[in-house]
């Protein structure tokens, strides 16, 4: 939020010094045009985040409110040696390279056919794009309803008896995974898709023309010329994969050790309206999504706006 | 001059917006506040529920109370987390539109130690408790207050097939059928045994009778509040683990047993899979209504049988789970004279019968057991009063969350229950999440 808003006025204060009347019009409409955004912006997110911040330094249970006092630090360090905590970061940190990397790969199948399609070409695009538009609890019942004992089809079609998938800790992160992959790698094809539209045509054929195979011009040529976008789909579902709750919610509810981040903090918050607990718990979450953004970003050098076709 | 123009609307438009919501605010305050004459609106929030009881209870009141009140039945989710989620969120928020609650009642102690339960008088105490059973009573009242009007009294039955029962010799209803038998008597009969197991408060119920049933308790000193002391790590702690070790690796486990809930144990049942399942009376009438609707075959109930919760061991007694509801009136209702009134209304053994009738709820009055009606229509209505007379409620302490949350952690799946470690580990981890230094 800040960067967009600060963004222009960075930009033209070091390209021109004398402002112009009508520059300074402009400017000061284009900031009453979006203070009201601004203002709420600030409400909604800004205000619940500082007050996070400052409720994690108390001992505070919601239904127990004449035992609230000031702890400091305490919760936070009672989340990091709780090896709950840890195990439901490994949880979180396998679901989201499995599915990461796998919505990559048929992502970029996805956008390859989307791009080199000459027949059906709209009716292909929308019947790849389906899922996305799915919510992602409905997918998340059609998945379980899908695998689940009494009213799946999955285990009779693959002759599986009576396997409960959702009471075994790698078949139930299987299905969460599958659920996950299903509904997201549209949006990653989508991504990829644009970036392909920007690697030139000619590139391709002048390495055909050199003797390059198929193989060899996706390699050399046209993957390192979207590299920007593929670094962008990847933090943007890294940072979506990170925070997932809602299959998990819908399939398991966090038993047979499924529990991510997210629905840890739930738990602490809402299911056991330990305010302090879950503060904490929502300040390091908010945390690691912010580094997993900052290694991409400055790391990997990601340029948010190379997926924009006005750059 | 462009911009300028474009400034001024916008700014313009800002006042309207701003003014539209003020307009929006003030309608919403002005709504809620309701007019002094006439009758007032009170909001129950009740459990979803399709067979219509509640509403005809409604109506009865509503007619009855001379136009003192009209009554907007307001839907809390399907579970009993989810219920609680909902009701403490909106009661931590001074909800003013929250005026009759119907809550679980290993809840109520939480909800009354916040301060959020108008405390029922001295008279009004005698006459909402006039023939209520005892177990019941228990779990309405809060630091020798009563808090909350005792209204269903659920309680758990063992449910069979008479044919099973017979092929396997066995006889569920003698006094001191237990666990170990009813297994044996699946295994020999190839069939299961239904029983919650899924990471919920079902299982936490599941897990709270077997415990009771061995002779130990969960909590004891609940009055202590946080500091209650778990007594969980004890050989009835261990009893209770072995047997529901036993049941999950053995064939009478559902293969779903990790992941059944009430419904899945019901269907199994009914699909004749299942022949023993541990369930509440509901099912009676729901098994009914299959039959009507045409999915159970007409016969089924010829074969139905039903007996008190089996013993863990023979020698004691066993403690039935008790469920239910109580009725609360928020502290933040702006007519608790008219609440109480409606709550009065509907826990009178008239409004009580009806409830069974419909919905094949048990209730908390003695009076409705003595009805011919209710007998006819629920046969084991005498097992029902005294499987309620008898019951173990759960911990009641205003942190029953967390005491259930550590026992369905520590406790789940069922086939990993160790009787050697997860008494011990669990009472650690309840120990420690009371005290807030431990995630759950």
């Amino acid at each position: 939020m800040t960067a967009t808003v600060e963004r222009p006025a960075a930009s033209s204060a070091t390209k021109a010094p004398p402002i112009s009347d009508r520059v300074r019009h402009e400017r000061r409409l284009g900031w009453m045009l979006s203070a009201p955004a601004v203002v709420v912006m600030l409400f909604v997110t800004a205000y619940p985040m500082l007050n996070a911040l400052y409720l994690s330094l108390f001992s505070y249970r919601l239904t127990d409110p004449t035992h609230r006092k000031f702890v400091g630090l305490s919760n936070y360090w009672i989340v990091l040696k709780d090896s709950l905590w840890w195990k439901d970061v490994a949880t979180t940190a396998i679901i989201t390279g499995v599915t990461v990397v796998i919505e990559l790969v048929i992502g970029l199948i996805f956008a390859l056919v989307m791009h080199r399609i000459i027949f059906a070409r709209r009716t292909v695009r929308t019947s790849m794009l389906l899922p996305y538009g799915a919510i992602t609890v409905v997918s998340a019942f059609a998945w379980r309803y899908a695998f689940e004992l009494d009213s799946g089809f999955v285990n009779k079609w693959f002759g599986l008896g009576t396997f409960d998938w959702f009471s075994h800790t790698w078949s139930a992160l299987t299905v969460i995974c599958l659920s996950e992959i299903w509904k997201t790698t549209p949006f990653v094809a989508l991504l990829l898709l644009a970036g392909l539209a920007q690697v030139p045509d000619v590139l391709g054929e002048a390495a055909s023309v050199d003797g390059a195979t198929a193989w060899q011009r996706l390699r050399k040529v046209t993957l390192p010329n979207m590299k920007a976008a593929i670094m962008v789909a990847v933090l943007f579902r890294t940072l979506a994969a990170w925070a997932i709750f809602d299959n998990i919610f819908v399939m398991t509810g966090g038993s047979a050790n499924t529990e991510s981040l997210s629905f840890l903090t739930y738990r602490q918050s809402i299911t056991r309206v330990a305010i302090g607990l879950g503060s904490a718990l929502s300040v390091f979450l908010f945390a690691s999504v912010v580094l997993i953004a900052v290694i991409f970003v400055k790391g990997f050098k990601v340029d948010l706006a190379s997926v924009r076709s006005d750059r | 001059m462009g911009a300028n123009r474009g400034a001024g609307a916008a700014r313009r438009s800002c006042v309207c917006v701003g003014f539209t919501c003020l307009l929006l605010i003030a309608g919403c305050a002005s709504g809620s506040a309701g007019s002094s004459s006439g009758p007032v609106t009170i909001n129950w929030y009740v459990n979803p529920n399709s067979s219509g009881s509640y509403q005809k209870i409604v109506d009865n009141c509503v007619q009855q109370s001379n136009g003192q009140y009209k009554v907007a039945l307001q839907v809390l989710p399907a579970t009993a987390d989810g219920q609680r989620e909902q009701i403490v969120r909106r009661l931590a928020a001074g909800d003013g539109s929250m005026d009759v609650v119907t809550v679980d009642p290993p809840y109520t102690a939480e909800l009354a130690n916040a301060g959020w339960l108008r405390t029922f008088t001295p008279v009004q105490r005698t006459e909402i408790l006039q023939n209520v059973l005892a177990a019941p009573t228990q779990t309405a009242v809060w630091q020798s207050n009563l808090v909350a009007a005792p209204w269903i009294a659920n309680t758990q039955l063992l449910w069979y097939h008479k044919s099973v029962a017979k092929k396997a010799g066995v006889d569920p209803t003698s006094p001191t059928f237990t666990w170990d038998q009813m297994i044996d008597a699946a295994v020999k009969t190839g069939t299961k045994i239904e029983e919650q197991g899924a990471r919920y408060e079902g299982y936490a119920v599941w897990v709270n009778a077997m415990i009771l049933g061995a002779g130990g308790q969960v909590l004891v000193h609940n009055d202590l509040g946080k500091d209650a002391t778990v007594a969980l790590n004890t050989p009835a702690g261990r009893r209770a683990a072995a047997i529901i070790k036993r049941l999950a690796s053995s064939k009478a486990a559902d293969p779903s047993l990790a992941t059944a809930t009430e419904e899945i144990g019901r269907a199994a049942f009914e699909s004749g899979a299942g022949g023993f399942m541990l369930n509440w009376p509901y099912v009676y009438s729901a098994m009914k209504a299959d039959i009507k609707a045409g999915t159970l075959k007409t016969d089924f109930m010829s074969d139905l049988a039903w007996a008190r919760y089996p013993r863990v061991d023979a020698n004691i007694p066993s403690k039935p789970p008790i469920g239910g509801n109580n009725l609360v009136i928020s502290k933040f209702s702006k007519h608790p004279d008219q609440d109480y009134q409606l709550i009065k209304c509907i826990v009178s053994p008239a409004m009580e019968r009806i409830e069974l009738l419909i919905n094949g709820d048990p209730e908390a009055n003695a009076l409705v057991y003595k009805d011919p009606e209710v007998i006819k229509a629920v046969p084991m209505a005498a097992l029902i009063q005294e499987s309620i007379d008898a019951a173990g409620p759960r911990a009641i302490t205003p942190f029953y969350g967390d005491v259930s949350g550590a026992l369905q952690r520590t406790w789940q799946p069922p086939s990993a229950v160790n009787p050697n470690s997860t008494p011990k580990n669990s009472a650690t981890l309840i120990h420690d999440v009371l005290e807030g230094r431990r995630l759950l």
